[in-house]
């Protein structure tokens, strides 16, 4: 166990390496949202200048577009620290390493909430200072969203990272367009009765949907929906084991048919 | 046993273990430790290749592949490009898992429970990159904590001591010279005091001298640990010079084994170089052959 910690705490320096030698790495962690929060904040001050449905739920917009970022920069941070072992071509040093596979997605969750952590706070500062949103007033709401959407997002790194494994580099779009399909069926701005009947089932299958309905009843009705997080925990518990055998099985599939000795060629 | 048979390289050190004897003896070359293989004892395994093939849809990159490399041996792993040398280090490392046979490191199979072995063996290659924004000490400190090495700063010290590293040790890796690359790579597969090492081109990219120079590093560091080192070159002056026992292979077979001086004995030649020359153009006639006689059945 500690052996195996150890390992982990290594993988975990690597990243942290990696991430404090580049100024423009930490940069960008930072960029992406902020320039996507000051654009919708600007929507909303145009939506509240105008006293639409949506002037009365301040901040709705700024919160859903920085709760969606969670998700996406969650599973981005996951997936890059991956990648970068490709594009350095250090994967096979470390698959022939005493490394399991486990303690690799240990460290890349760890990384992942650094990176999160570092690219979020000054975002959420910053959309304070500029649009008066608060994200920290939703309080225990807030701690069960980012904890449901970090687990998401590494469920779904799991799952690109496994694809890429096994299909090579080709695949590593996968890390953006995924969460493309996802937008749309994750009610993120919108509440999942708008959708079809016969695609509601499918929004509640996703954990986001729980979330950002979560989110509304905070900030329309002011009732934080225990139930949702519950149920929410439960299908993102589910969705993180599913992510770690997908990636197990890529790996093993990737050993099978040679692809680990190419990788990064 | 013919121990005065190809016994002229005359390098020094401590003796290996079983060979204490000798040198109390003074029988011979007392000092000399690096002893060819008909000299050597073929003790246990450190590495056990059965019948390992690997198949890629129709094509087997290799077939029926039969050799171990016995603790304190070096064992050179010969042959042309796409000869399967590759493909059989990857599944000595695990990273590829056999479609027949098995490949057994300090008694482990590979495909199966590699994680009780990696932690006691090590490889080096140039194929095979360190992260490139990373300084040496950095690097050398992940490899370090992965594999667990007790006293890390004092281990780096040691090999950048050993491999002249002193002064590229707070570079970025990927800012150093090919040469510089080579030997922490090298290194990083010294690391953990491996039982079993794996060396994909040790000397690569290295001048000459530099070459040499790591290559008394390694012979030292076998001598020291009495350490099984599977070795691929395409340098075939460094093999006769390292290796107790070569594997020649060629599309995906093994087409010769035995040690160097009895191949090259056995071929009527004056060095591999020649060996392995002759090896690939019987190959060469062999293929033209096969598809004559294909092309005339057709």
């Amino acid at each position: 166990m500690r052996q195996s910690l150890q390992r982990v705490a290594a993988m975990t320096l690597r990243y942290w390496y990696m991430l404090r030698g580049s100024w423009p790495r930490l940069l960008e962690l930072v960029y992406w949202p902020a320039m996507s929060m000051v654009v919708w904040g600007f929507l909303q001050l145009y939506l509240s200048e105008n006293k639409t449905t949506l002037a009365g739920a301040a901040g709705l917009l700024l919160g859903a577009v920085l709760l969606w970022d969670i998700l996406f920069r969650g599973q981005l941070g996951f997936t890059f620290s991956f990648l970068e072992e490709i594009w350095s071509r250090n994967l096979a040093n470390l698959m022939m390493s005493p490394l399991r596979p486990a303690e690799l997605a240990l460290s890349l969750m760890l990384m992942s909430f650094v990176r999160l952590v570092i690219g979020t706070i000054p975002v959420t500062v910053l959309a304070a200072l500029l649009f008066g949103f608060n994200i920290y007033g939703l309080g225990f709401g807030l701690v069960a969203f980012f904890a449901n959407l970090v687990l998401l997002g590494w469920a779904l790194g799991l799952v690109v990272c496994g694809v890429v494994l096994r299909n090579g580099l080709g695949a590593e779009s996968l890390a953006y367009s995924m969460m493309i399909v996802l937008l749309p069926v994750s009610c993120v701005y919108y509440p999942a009765s708008v959708l079809p009947s016969w695609l509601q089932p499918v929004a509640w299958c996703l954990p986001t949907t729980y979330v950002f309905e979560g989110l509304r009843g905070i900030l329309l009705d002011g009732v934080f929906r225990g139930d949702l997080m519950l149920a929410c925990v439960a299908l993102n518990l589910a969705y993180l084991g599913a992510g770690f055998a997908t990636f197990v099985l890529m790996l093993r599939s990737a050993r099978h048919n040679g692809a680990l000795l190419s990788m990064g060629e | 046993m013919d121990r005065t048979d190809d016994f002229d390289r005359g390098e020094t050190g401590t003796a290996l273990p079983g060979y204490e004897g000798w040198a109390e003896q003074g029988e011979l070359f007392p000092e000399t430790t690096y002893l060819p293989a008909a000299t050597k004892p073929e003790g246990e395994a450190a590495i056990a290749v059965e019948h390992l093939g690997k198949r890629y849809g129709s094509q087997w990159a290799v077939d029926d592949v039969s050799f171990t490399v016995p603790r304190g041996w070096t064992v050179g792993l010969l042959g042309g490009n796409g000869a399967g040398k590759t493909t059989t280090i990857a599944m000595i490392m695990g990273l590829v898992i056999p479609t027949t046979g098995r490949a057994c490191v300090l008694g482990n199979d590979m495909a199966r429970s590699r994680f009780s072995a990696l932690g006691r063996m090590n490889f080096e290659s140039p194929y095979v990159a360190m992260p490139a924004k990373l300084t040496v000490r950095e690097n050398l400190t992940v490899f370090g904590r992965l594999y667990g090495v007790p006293r890390l700063a004092a281990r780096i010290e040691e090999l950048v001591e050993e491999l002249d590293l002193g002064e590229v040790l707070n570079q970025e890796t990927g800012r150093l010279s090919a040469g510089q690359k080579t030997r922490v790579s090298v290194a990083k597969a010294l690391l953990n005091d491996p039982e079993v090492l794996v060396l994909d081109e040790p000397t690569a990219s290295l001048d000459p001298e530099r070459a040499e120079w790591v290559r008394n590093c390694l012979g030292a560091y076998q001598r020291r640990r009495n350490a099984a080192i599977l070795l691929s070159s395409h340098n075939m002056l460094e093999v006769e010079e390292l290796c107790d026992r070569v594997v020649i292979m060629s599309h995906g077979r093994i087409v010769e084994i035995g040690a160097p001086h009895e191949i090259i004995r056995r071929y009527e030649c004056d060095s591999l170089d020649e060996v392995f020359f002759i090896i690939a153009r019987e190959e060469e006639e062999a293929e033209a052959q096969y598809w004559r006689e294909a092309g005339a059945q057709s």
